[in-house]
């Protein structure tokens, strides 16, 4: 459905993304995971053909996004991070007009469609510039399908959304694979894991990695920790928790706290548990260290 | 086209959703009803035309005024708000968008001058006035109106700002007013190509009743010339 070669963009003598390649089938939802500043908004721009490439090919549903770019745009919405729209429309004259400008034949249906499934019927009337962050965010969703594309692109749909509202969004995402190809971009992991089939990681304008998220945790799991706090501290402890099989590192990082790194793919918590305990030792604390996406940067770039 | 008629009736919503094409209209209803009844009405035995009026320094003064602020917002406005990157994702092409926003601004633009008709209708009660020179009058303050509004429009794709797009297109208004004073201190072909570009050297043949297709063929190439400027440089984003 998707297929980019090669795509380089230079802004001045800065280059936003560097020979980034990847493709993506149809149904299939894409995570495209990257720290602020990693290049996901730029290559978001060039998919949807706002902007071109320095360098590379970006194919559409089999149209260059350059030599096709209006043909290949039917197929596109497209949902751009800050969700401009007109504060002074309603939304559902909005709504007519984005229908209109996408050539969509049927446009009174098309909105009906689009504003039942994003839950807006009751707001249909409301100006878009009265309308809470939540609102504008369904507002902007139901703009990137009102035309019913075979590929949806959203840049980061849930950033500044609440925690009930995230997981609407989410639902509504997850619901959209199958019948629509999706790409999305978020520097949250759990995100991508939850709603993704397949995940890309972009560093710096460089794909870091690309994998299914259960892929991804298995190849993290290497570097799982986890954190134990103890009511006293003791060298006795701190050898005990050295010999339990499986565990290879075990750093002392304050006054009864151990970081301790596990080998791959195996939950050492339950014998760390238990081991202190049957000693005698107090456990106040025990945890895994979740890894910050910056590690995991680290991590994926040092292999 | 059917893209940019689309992009018309929403701008046209957009315009009077926003006090500014009613401040405006309202502003130039007022000097233009000053000047009339201060020209024409309030002066016995003075002549039944509205050559003075629409030729009057402030009258031209207004009209370059109000030009750049009906198209200050069309795309900086969509440039900073980001929505222009939802338009041109859509599959519309540079130019559609353009012609559409223009155009609304033309229709606000002749909505504006529409009750100004009043005045050649209280004329004719009263004389007799030369219906021609009457609508040459009326279809030379609308070509210039047109490329005043497009020049307005090129200014409006340069700044994300509505105040700084608005400024820079007066300057540009005032710039191309200008050059044809500067024939007067050279010669030869110079000084008459100065005075062909100048925006006003143009104007006045009209309210006169001289309907010229040269003038006419000026204005429609300064539009149009304008119109495609700003469409190319809607299309530099590809390399900002």
């Amino acid at each position: 459905m998707i297929q980019v070669e090669g795509l380089t963009k230079v802004y001045g003598n800065f280059t936003a993304i560097h020979d980034v390649s990847f493709q993506v089938q149809r149904g299939e939802i894409l995570g495209f995971l990257g720290p602020n500043g990693a290049g996901k908004t730029t290559t978001m721009r060039i998919l949807t053909g706002f902007m071109p490439p320095t360098a590379g090919k970006v194919t559409i549903a089999g149209y260059d996004i350059m030599e096709d770019s209006l043909e290949a745009r039917r197929h596109i919405g497209y949902l751009p991070e800050s969700v401009p729209l007109y504060p002074e429309m309603t939304v559902v004259n909005y709504l007519n007009f984005t229908a209109a400008i996408r050539g969509v034949p049927k446009r009174d249906e098309a909105v009906e469609r689009v504003m039942a499934q994003l839950n807006l019927e009751d707001r249909a009337d409301t100006i878009i510039g009265k309308l809470s962050k939540g609102y504008r965010q369904r507002v902007g969703l139901a703009q990137a399908l009102v035309h019913d594309p075979d590929i949806v692109i959203l840049d980061e749909p849930t950033i500044g959304l609440d925690p009930k509202q995230i997981i609407e969004v989410r639902e509504l995402i997850r619901s959209l694979g199958g019948d629509h190809t999706v790409i999305l971009s978020t520097h949250i992991l759990p995100e991508a894991s939850q709603v993704c089939s397949r995940v890309l990681i972009i560093n710096e304008g460089q794909l870091v990695a690309e994998d299914t998220p259960e892929g991804l945790t298995a190849r993290l799991k290497g570097g799982e920790r986890v954190f134990i706090h103890l009511a006293s501290d003791t060298m006795e402890a701190e050898e005990a928790l050295r010999n339990i099989a499986g565990v290879q590192e075990v750093s002392h990082v304050g006054d009864g706290k151990y970081e301790i790194t596990c080998v791959l793919g195996q939950d050492l918590r339950p014998v760390l548990a238990r081991t202190l305990i049957e000693r005698g030792w107090d456990l106040l604390e025990l945890r895994p260290i979740g890894m910050s996406l910056e590690e995991i940067f680290l991590k994926l770039t040092a292999e | 086209m059917r893209n940019a008629l689309i992009i018309t009736r929403r701008e046209l919503g957009a315009y009077f959703a926003s006090p500014i094409a009613y401040i405006v209209i309202a502003a130039y209803l007022v000097v233009m009803g000053i000047l009339f009844s201060l020209i024409v009405a309030g002066q016995p035995g003075s002549e039944a035309s509205l050559r003075f009026v629409f030729g009057n320094v402030f009258s031209v003064i207004i009209l370059i005024i109000v030009g750049p602020l009906l198209t200050m917002r069309l795309l900086s406005e969509e440039q900073r708000s980001g929505t222009l990157e939802i338009l041109l994702t859509a599959p519309v092409r540079d130019w559609e968008v353009v012609v559409g926003k223009y155009l609304a601004s033309c229709i606000v633009f002749v909505a504006m001058l529409a009750p100004t008709v009043v005045y050649p209708l209280l004329l004719e009660r009263f004389d007799n006035p030369d219906h021609g020179t009457f609508i040459a009058t009326y279809i030379g303050v609308i070509l210039l109106g047109m490329a005043i509004l497009a020049l307005g429009l090129l200014t409006s794709a340069l700044s994300q700002n509505q105040i700084v797009a608005a400024f820079l297109g007066l300057g540009l208004i005032l710039v191309l007013t200008f050059v044809q004073f500067l024939a007067s201190v050279t010669s030869g072909i110079l000084a008459s190509t100065l005075t062909y570009l100048g925006l006003l050297s143009h104007f006045f043949d009209f309210l006169r009743g001289i309907v010229d297709t040269r003038d006419i063929v000026y204005y429609l190439s300064v539009a149009s010339g304008a119109l495609f400027i700003t469409t190319q440089l809607l299309g530099t984003r590809r390399w900002r």
